[in-house]
């Protein structure tokens, strides 16, 4: 066979766009992928299919709850097989067009467990054991993560469940737990909550969503409870015991104290994610990760000549769009080209109701920082889109350097804000100032307003409220 | 459609002012013929039509300043023209274009640097951008002001303009003048300036002259002046003197061994000084073919930046404007700069007889330091020596 100029392992959204990257760029390329289907956990067990829950279940509580308001009357109940159906039609569709895109960019898509076999070996294992072996110049691992699991709360996928058995439980929870207060574990809980479920989020530390804002996350979780989430923060959870029918789960205050026992119909273990790096063969080419699994990286560049890492294997924040950017300026500097991807400026959503977007520095982070800032905010409340649409929760807050006015920060709570981030994201990379935004143009009457009104008030000069 | 563009300007000129539009909105041009007149720091230049067809759009107005590979306005080939006598507006006649804001850069400039540029009068294209691919932020707009007003204002222009009274214009300075202006100012702030004099009797130039004036004009096709035997002996006396030719660059000097002459000309726009190139490999008539051929240019505005960039030492000739005496500046970074006046009969002392003799006062005006004064004064009585006895030129004496 002859000789590739990159094997990809993994097609997820680092290898798969790296792939098509490198199709385009006139390189001879394979990408590897086991698991029968591309697209990685993003498409097949993440991102994609709890979008689909998420709006499904969005619609049928807006249905319930807020159509009245509206003047519409009637009940509507979940048909929860054909719920999960259409999310599984839709994945089984996109991962087909990932296909249809590799081959449209010449991209061998080799289906098989792919591990390094020494300096420019990548030996492939078919489903049906046959084992080939392909002769390259560049390997990339792009081959992701999976859930963290948590010591004595096993996962069985049966009662104790992790993201991708929260995706196809069977029947409505009467009750859940979800062990972790991060992105994942809210948006899959928010899903069950509004199908019915009672909901309880118990949490190590005593905030929810580490990383973001706190003053977002504060409100994020005000409004989350008042939907119906129970927190138990600062609660570490130390055993559990699964049955038939559910489990009985032992917590304990992570300072110290009395331990208590929750019962759920199900348990949810979000706790995070690792890199999956075991049995890629990177002994061959003397890599070693380090204790949590990472493979570290200049540049893309692994410690073993002609071997790159992108995406979820190596260090960043574990996300798709993260792992596509990875994957982009990791072919274009094989290919010589000047790949670049700007860490600072990688967004964030959190796709619940109200969705939480930010992009950029936070308070905590420019106090810590010693960065003097200025702060520009504004209520959903304020904004006509959003309360002709009832959806007045949230605000937008811009924050930007007290004496040039770049913008170094934007967080954002509020109704579909995740579409709206990638303003803030064009204007940071072209390192706009708090005035730019505001001195552009916006259509009225949309939810985007709040982003230059927003703008505005780092400046003083907000109109609308 | 095809685009009119500013073109490339020339080293180390960053804009340039749109002087005059030669067509209208809706008038029909011809490829290659000339549509707008472009003024910048040191020569006019003109643009020309991309194609054939009409003018449809005007986008840099007069007045406007443009930086290279701006836009300036379009021509939408193959198109008639709009008929020139009145006539009501025909649906396809192409309305004129309200002209848009000049185009300020390629790049497009952040709207909070342009409100910036706008109200201060921060010429962004001279700030340094640290946005994406150079663009100026506004933190970059803001330190330039900042650093605008910390530094010392040498000039302080009155914050607001004064009041024009009767019997009075307000002109706005042209970019030659202003240029002049700053140019000389610069001149006069960095170089430690002094002037020598020393008077040069002409009879032996004068009398050359007009014994061979004739033969030469049939033979090299060209008038012989005095310029080239001026442009000769300062050649010879710079070589005499080498710091008059040299340059200072920080805390080093610079020795040319070239003699790249600037001669000064009058034209109606101001003083341009082109240059005369290797003088010193020129003969006479090939000193007066290339004074001719550059005042020619400089008369009809189509100097190049080119033609004005590099010399070595300044002739400047205030005597055929009657000048009897004056002190030139300095051409920086030159070091001298020698200025001839008008020839004039005075009573002379010649062997203890009073004759008339046709005499020019000459002033070396230099930079002390690079120039000592010894130097300065050896070297205007080199080139003294020269024009009284032209023969020594012949002789390399």
């Amino acid at each position: 066979m002859a000789q590739y100029d990159v094997v990809i392992i993994g097609g997820g959204p680092g290898g798969y766009n790296a792939a098509i990257r490198a199709g385009q760029l006139g390189l001879k390329v394979a990408c590897i992928e086991g698991r029968g289907t591309l697209g990685g956990t993003c498409l097949n067990v993440g991102c994609i299919p709890s979008k689909a829950m998420l709006h499904a279940s969005e619609l049928y509580e807006l249905a319930n709850k807020d159509f009245a308001k509206m003047g519409i009357d009637g009940k509507v109940t979940v048909n929860l097989p054909v719920m999960l159906q259409q999310k599984a039609d839709s994945v089984l569709a996109l991962t087909k067009g990932i296909e249809f895109l590799l081959k449209k960019n010449k991209v061998d898509y080799i289906k098989g467990w792919g591990s390094i076999a020494g300096p420019g070996k990548v030996a492939v294992k078919a489903e049906d054991g046959t084992e080939t072996v392909l002769d390259t110049l560049n390997i990339i691992i792009a081959t992701g993560s999976e859930p963290t699991p948590l010591p004595g709360v096993d996962v069985d996928q049966k009662r104790i469940i992790d993201s991708t058995g929260a995706l196809v439980i069977p029947e409505i929870p009467k009750s859940m737990v979800v062990i972790g207060a991060g992105i994942i574990g809210l948006e899959l809980g928010s899903v069950w909550r509004r199908l019915g479920a009672e909901v309880t989020v118990v949490e190590y530390l005593d905030r929810i969503t580490p990383g973001m804002d706190a003053e977002t996350a504060k409100t994020f979780q005000r409004i989350l409870t008042k939907q119906g989430v129970k927190f138990k923060l600062g609660t570490k959870v130390t055993g559990a015991k699964a049955s038939k029918t559910g489990v009985a789960l032992t917590l304990e205050p992570a300072a110290g104290g009395d331990a208590e026992t929750l019962n759920a119909d199900y348990v949810l273990v979000a706790i995070g994610r690792r890199p999956y790096t075991d049995g890629l063969g990177l002994e061959t080419v003397g890599i070693v990760p380090d204790k949590r699994g990472f493979i570290a990286n200049d540049h893309f560049k692994t410690s073993a000549p002609g071997v790159w890492v992108v995406g979820d294997a190596t260090y960043g924040p574990m996300l798709a769009h993260k792992a596509e950017d990875d994957g982009v300026a990791c072919i274009e500097l094989i290919a010589g080209k000047a790949g670049h991807v700007n860490y600072d400026l990688v967004p964030s959503v959190v796709y619940t109701f109200p969705e939480v977007a930010w992009v950029g520095k936070n308070e905590e982070e420019l106090k810590a920082a010693g960065i003097a800032y200025k702060s520009g905010k504004f209520p959903f409340t304020a904004n006509s889109r959003a309360k002709v649409n009832h959806e007045g929760e949230g605000f937008v807050k811009v924050l930007a350097d007290a004496t040039t006015d770049q913008i170094l920060g934007v967080h954002m709570i509020g109704p579909q804000v995740g579409e709206m981030i990638g303003e803030y994201c064009v204007a940071m990379e072209f390192s706009a100032s708090s005035e730019d935004v505001a001195r552009t143009s916006h259509p009225h009457p949309t939810r985007s307003e709040a982003l230059r009104q927003a703008a505005m008030g780092v400046e003083g000069w907000t109109m609308q409220a | 459609m095809a685009d009119i563009m500013t073109p490339a300007l020339g080293e180390s000129v960053a804009e340039a002012t749109v002087a005059r539009w030669t067509k209208k909105v809706g008038d029909a041009v011809k490829r290659d013929e000339m549509l707008i007149e472009l003024e910048t720091d040191k020569v006019s230049l003109e643009v020309v039509s991309p194609a054939d067809g009409v003018l449809t759009e005007i986008v840099a107005a007069e007045g406007d300043t443009v930086l290279p590979g701006a836009l300036l306005g379009r021509v939408t080939a193959g198109a008639a023209a709009s008929p020139s006598s009145p006539a009501p507006a025909p649906v396809a006649a192409p309305a004129p274009v309200p002209a848009p804001a000049p185009v300020a850069a390629a790049a497009p400039v952040a709207p909070s640097v342009r409100r910036i540029a706008a109200e201060t009068g921060l010429d962004t294209s001279t700030v340094a951008g640290s946005g994406k691919d150079g663009r100026v932020t506004k933190g970059d707009a803001l330190a330039a002001l900042e650093a605008r007003a910390a530094a010392p204002a040498v000039a302080a222009a009155p914050s607001a303009p004064r009041p024009v009274h009767e019997r009075e214009d307000r002109v706005k300075m042209t970019r030659l003048r202003q240029t002049i202006a700053r140019r000389l100012k610069e001149a006069q702030n960095t170089a430690a300036m002094l002037t020598t004099f020393n008077e040069v009797d002409m009879t032996a130039v004068m009398a050359l002259r007009n014994q061979y004036k004739d033969v030469f004009e049939k033979r090299h096709g060209v008038k012989l002046g005095f310029m080239s035997f001026f442009v000769k002996a300062c050649v010879e006396a710079l070589k005499d003197v080498p710091d008059v030719n040299a340059e200072i660059d920080g805390t080093d000097l610079i020795y040319k061994n070239h003699y790249d002459i600037g001669v000064a000309v009058g034209t109606e726009k101001g003083l341009v000084v082109p240059v005369v190139r290797d003088a010193e490999t020129l003969s006479l008539a090939g000193i007066e073919k290339a004074i001719g051929a550059l005042g020619k240019k400089a008369r009809d505005g189509q100097l190049s930046i080119d033609d004005m960039q590099g010399g070595t030492f300044t002739i400047s000739n205030g005597g055929v404007y009657g000048s009897l005496m004056s002190t030139p500046i300095l051409n920086a970074p030159q070091s001298g700069i020698l200025g001839m006046h008008k020839i004039q009969d005075r009573p002379m002392v010649v062997g203890g007889q009073i004759v008339v003799r046709p005499m020019m006062y000459l002033a070396l005006s230099y930079d002390h330091r690079v120039v000592d004064g010894q130097g300065a004064v050896t070297f205007l009585v080199k080139v003294k020596d020269y024009i009284e006895d032209p023969q020594r030129l012949l002789l390399n004496l």
